[in-house]
């Protein structure tokens, strides 16, 4: 295969960035998408060109860290991580743009590298339960029923990379947080600071500069693991429950 | 700040605003689509104009007025401080993006869909609205008593035809509103239950098809009748 | 020199028990006084940060990723195995310990494994009690699965993500220290070198991934949680990232490395699709509980099979050789990894492979589907079938997997002892870093295990009892030695910027990870290490006069990164040849070809091999010394593992 790819330039956070055009040739369709740059990259060296510079690590769908934004979605056109992604889902001679995330609460770091720190503070505001290690109860003293530990399970799949954000029109982070409280909110083991969680990693989430949510559910149709938006209702609801019941003023 | 200043600050509360106007203008809409349907029961306008007087002078209605009002103006604030905010939250925008495979477009286009709406409203107030309530009014006595003839004017301003299709246009806007808007708010308020929330979609959807329609079909009844 | 692993007199049993009793304490008041370093947020790193942290000890985190979350323990998918005895099957705390040392084919230590195994339950406690979603019962109690070379269901499960759960537990409780300030957080920095000051460590130097800065940081303790060295293969089930530059780096200041040769091979990974590979994706090893492996019975079926002339659900049950449960009918698919991934290697040898390169083999589901329904398979397993659709372009409903083996962990790593303290006091080292819990070949969901008992409940004893052996004094970096170290990692950057040659830093990895796959890898002969050798030796060479890394120090710098980390992987590797070449027996994860049983499997030497071999840095150019750590078997008798 032949492609065209339009890939997002930026030196650094301070600079302003564009695009350039690059063509890769002899793309096989086995390749996944980030093997596709690394052969790039690989090319651009020997050219003494800077290498395309991009978040990746497992490169098994599970860490979260790699993105971009490909041909107007985020994770490209699969429901998938990028590096899952591999190139049978693109034709001869098509032309890719590759675009950072997009968002205030994710600053360019450099081409398609974002800081997504913001969530590691959303978690810091409240997403565990204050347990110091030893001195538990044994593991099966709670039962607690399938259904709940699957719901739980469903949510805490989050990987945390950011395709919520990246999807949202409004680049809001509603179903990453709403991932962590949900969780924590139908374990037995999260109710003690159920009511302060949600209010502390609410008010993170707000002040990192995350859009609100307009219900569009993209997010939730990008979600590279399916978290659903019914997590974003049941956070809703145990925001506005905590508010009025909790102690904190 | 107290503890509801900064409730109602949040993304959270101010969805929660939006939410809370929301549905109250949908059960609003409910009554307004209901009384209007008086249009068509064929006695000359003696019940509509009944009903008309009956909605500008029972006090109890006068308070759900004032709460529509308020709606109104928190629904539009509230909408207009939220996309401002939500703008912000993405100050660099993508080149290319595919909003279209991942939502529905009244979905992603509230804002616009929302201020059509407003201006149909400016359009909709002044004809009716401030007539009935400031304007110079023809009449009508029904068993003695006087009654600002309503009717009549709707039936004349209908006869225009571009205030009808501006009319029926305005409600398809609205149907989109609504479309997105009933269910959305719902979600909102943390009701997303896999039992209730196919329902609460449904009716939505009727909803959203049924009322606009019905709206719609005033000025068209009006409009061909009087030919 | 004699190497003392500290372990403690006494009865089995009571060794911890009793240690942990005689280990020095650091008064309440007194722990804020001592500043740790933690490198890595693994599983090991995530739980000792947070665990130090929570007894009031100052920790510095540091983590290449943008975010400890990404720490790649979140790969593991099977479970984690505790003696909790749930079942009801006969499981115990001697019998998980007994075990790890038989999977471990007899090259761990006793008082380590049997310590590994009493802490297990408590780990479990620990998660569960954080919010980790284990996969439960209809009653609401644990559920548990079975794993390789295990007869008892002792794993725990989340789905097929485990590690993530685990991890994410770990993060969270790290994440808390974080708010409260105990914990000060370094993502996207990257260790470069270890201080050691008087014999001590006392620091580390990092750099700054976005800003390129050379820092220093002092400390009254430092904690190497930076997982494995499998990407010294290039092709691995690793994260691109994960290296072995931390731990290298302080081997050259003075910690042994040991076993190094000891590299698991996953039996069921994807099979390699191309050149432009970059990395190998396992599938859970649990998936053997349900799939059973297959090649065709002769060479001209497979032969057929590669041309595309007849389709795997073509060959008739007669025609298939369902090869583990043939020589192991007792422990049948779920023999331990080394037997199931020389066995693979052995039938494609054979020329059975069943894929275009013949290198493959299958992973069929047919039966248990129709046995269970296809959606109790999806229950188990969804998630892995998708990602190897993903993947493959192949529904595994409909056809069989195709799994080839893959490098996917290595038992070697620093040399520690029963404290976790490496050659170099104040130097720890936890998780795969450290050589110690799993012996040559490390049994299924025990990672997991290992990586959490060492940070949760290992750690926080062992280093609190060096610290109080320290005065409560600040510390800092204005000893010259953090100067004379910083300026060495700087040197060595602008070294690597200036060679400006041709090719680039992957070309070099690539080669390596050839050379270590063929001759260091499932099987191992002299006359191949000897010849690996001399190729890396003059790879390393070629590496360090037409390398080409672009860009600046002063910037977010990927191929400089891969550079740093390639470099030492050379270095590794070399060693990992010699280690590979001294051990003149089979054992485990450690397969060298002269030295097999008639019927291909593993010969052991216990008389002459029974220790673990702990290289010492000389210096540079210079042959490293192999000291010897004897192997000490009071409770179990070594024979030969037997899985049939």
């Amino acid at each position: 295969m032949k492609l065209t790819l339009k890939i997002w330039r930026q030196k650094n956070t301070a600079d302003k960035g564009g695009f350039v055009t690059y063509v890769a040739d002899h793309v096989s369709k086995d390749m996944s998408f980030l093997e596709m740059l690394d052969v790039l990259n690989d090319q651009l060296t020997e050219k003494g060109e800077d290498p395309v510079h991009f978040d990746h690590d497992c490169r098994e769908g599970i860490c979260g860290m790699c993105s971009l934004y490909i041909n107007g979605k985020p994770h490209g056109p699969l429901q998938t991580t990028t590096c899952q992604l591999h190139m049978r889902s693109f034709s001869d001679g098509e032309t890719i743009t590759i675009e950072p995330w997009r968002a205030k609460a994710f600053p360019v770091v450099k081409d398609l590298v974002v800081n997504r720190s913001a969530f590691d503070r959303i978690i810091q505001a409240g997403g565990y339960v204050s347990v110091n290690t030893g001195g538990v109860p044994d593991a099966n003293e709670i039962p607690i029923p399938k259904i709940v530990a699957d719901l739980a399970m469903d949510a805490a799949q989050c990987i945390g990379c950011g395709a919520c954000v990246a999807a949202c029109k409004n680049a809001s982070a509603m179903l990453f947080t709403s991932a962590k409280v949900s969780q924590l909110a139908l374990l037995p083991q999260g109710q003690v600071e159920r009511k302060t969680r949600a209010e502390k990693m609410v008010a993170q989430m707000d002040s990192e500069g995350f859009g609100a949510c307009t219900n569009t559910g993209a997010c939730e149709a990008e979600c590279p693991k399916g978290i659903s938006i019914t997590n974003i209702a049941r956070m809703n609801r145990e925001y506005f429950s905590a508010v009025v019941s909790s102690d904190n003023m | 700040m107290t503890w509801v200043t900064k409730t109602l600050n949040s993304t959270l509360g101010r969805k929660l605003i939006m939410a809370l106007t929301g549905l109250f203008l949908i059960l609003f809409l409910t009554g307004h689509v209901s009384g209007n349907l008086l249009l068509f029961k064929g006695d000359g306008g003696q019940a509509f104009n009944m009903y008309a007087k009956f909605m500008t002078t029972n006090p109890a209605v006068k308070l759900l007025s004032y709460l529509t009002y308020i709606s109104v103006i928190g629904h539009i604030i509230y909408s207009i401080s939220l996309s401002l905010y939500n703008k912000s939250a993405r100050p660099v925008a993508y080149s290319t993006s595919k909003g279209s495979t991942n939502s529905a477009w009244s979905s992603r286009n509230m804002g616009v869909l929302g201020t059509i709406i407003l201006i149909f409203l400016v359009v909709h107030l002044q004809g009716f609205w401030a007539k009935m309530h400031w304007g110079e009014m023809p009449t009508v006595t029904y068993d003695g008593e006087v009654y600002k003839d309503l009717f009549l004017i709707v039936n004349e301003a209908f006869k225009q035809g571009w205030l009808v299709a501006l009319y029926v246009l305005s409600m398809i806007f609205l149907g989109f509103h609504l479309s997105h808007g009933f269910a959305s708010a719902f979600q909102t308020l943390g009701i997303n239950h896999k039992k209730y929330s196919p329902a609460i979609k449904a009716i939505g959807t009727a909803y959203s098809i049924l009322v606009p329609a019905s709206f719609a079909s005033m000025p068209l009844y009006i409009h061909f009748s009087s030919y | 020199m004699i190497l003392d692993s500290k372990i403690p007199a006494g009865p089995l049993a009571e060794k911890w028990t009793k240690h942990k009793f005689s280990s020095k304490l650091v008064n309440p008041a007194n722990k804020r006084k001592y500043d740790v370093i933690v490198v890595g947020t693994g599983l090991a790193g995530a739980s000792a940060a947070a665990s130090l942290a929570e007894l009031g000890y100052n920790v510095k985190a540091f983590c290449f990723q943008d975010s400890p979350r990404r720490a790649h323990s979140i790969a593991a998918q099977g479970g984690i195995n505790a003696a909790k005895n749930y079942q009801n099957d006969g499981d115990s705390v001697y019998r998980l310990f007994y075990d790890t040392i038989k999977g471990g084919d007899y090259r761990a230590r006793e008082g380590n494994v049997y310590r590994l195994a009493e802490v297990s339950v408590k780990i479990i406690d620990q998660c569960v009690a954080q919010g980790v979603p284990f996969a439960r019962e209809y009653g609401g109690l644990l559920a548990n699965r079975s794993f390789g070379g295990a007869q008892v269901s002792r794993t725990f499960y989340a789905r097929g993500q485990t590690g993530q759960q685990l991890l994410l537990g770990a993060y969270s409780a790290l994440s808390r220290q974080v708010a409260n300030g105990k914990v000060k957080l370094f993502p996207r920095t990257e260790m470069m070198d270890l201080v050691v000051i008087d014999g001590q460590a006392k620091g580390i130097v990092t750099r700054n991934l976005i800003t390129g800065a050379v820092e220093t940081h002092a400390a009254h303790a430092v904690l190497l949680c930076t997982g494995g060295y499998g990407n010294v293969f290039f092709l691995s089930t690793n994260a691109m990232g994960s290296n072995v530059t931390a731990a290298w780096r302080a081997h050259k200041r003075g910690a042994f490395f040991a076993n190094p040769c000891f590299t698991q091979i996953h039996p069921t990974c994807i099979p390699v699709s191309g050149d432009h590979q970059s990395k190998l994706t396992l599938m859970s090893e649990s998936l053997r509980n349900d799939g059973r492996v297959w090649v065709p019975a002769t060479q001209e079926i497979a032969e057929r099979l590669r041309k595309g002339q007849i389709k795997a659900n073509d060959i008739k049950d007669e025609d298939r050789d369902y090869f583990l449960e043939r020589k192991y009918p007792s422990f049948g698919n779920l023999v331990p990894r080394d037997v199931a991934s020389r066995n693979a290697k052995y039938v494609c040898d054979e020329g059975r492979g069943v894929n275009e390169t013949g290198e493959a083999v299958y992973l069929d589901f047919r039966d248990a589907i129709k046995r269970d329904t296809r959606k109790i398979i999806e229950q188990k397993y969804g998630n892995l079938f998708e990602m190897y659709k993903q993947i493959t372009g192949e529904d595994p409903y409909e056809m069989p997997m195709m799994i080839y083996p893959a490098v996917h962990y290595t038992m070697g790593g620093l040399w520690v002892d029963y404290n976790l303290m490496t050659t170099v006091p104040g130097l720890y080292a936890l998780g795969e870093a450290n050589f110690s819990e799993h012996g040559a070949n490390r049994l299924g969901a025990s990672a997991l295990m290992q990586g959490l008992a060492d940070g949760y409940f290992v750690v926080p004893y062992t280093v609190g009892d060096y610290l109080a052996q320290l005065a409560p004094k600040p510390v800092d970096d204005t000893h010259p030695e953090f100067a004379r170290i910083k300026e060495e990692v700087q040197g060595r950057i602008n070294t690597l910027l200036k060679i400006n040659g041709t090719k680039p830093v992957d070309f070099f990895h690539k080669r390596l990870g050839k050379i270590m796959w063929n001759e260091c890898g499932m099987a191992r002969t002299e006359e191949g290490l000897k010849g690996a050798k001399a190729e890396i030796q003059a790879l390393k060479k070629e590496f360090w006069s037409t390398v080409k890394v672009m860009g600046t120090n002063e910037e977010l710098n990927q191929s400089l990164e891969k550079a740093n980390r390639v470099a030492d992987f050379l270095e590794l590797g070399e060693l990992m040849v010699d280690d590979a070449l001294s051990r003149n027996e089979s054992c485990g994860g450690h397969f060298r070809e002269e030295y097999q049983t008639p019927d291909g499997e593993a010969l052991r030497d216990d008389e002459n091999y029974a220790y673990v071999a702990a290289w010492k840095y000389l210096g540079e150019g210079q042959e490293e010394e192999l000291v010897k750590e004897e192997l000490v078997f009071e409770n179990v008798k070594l024979t030969q593992r037997s899985y049939k």
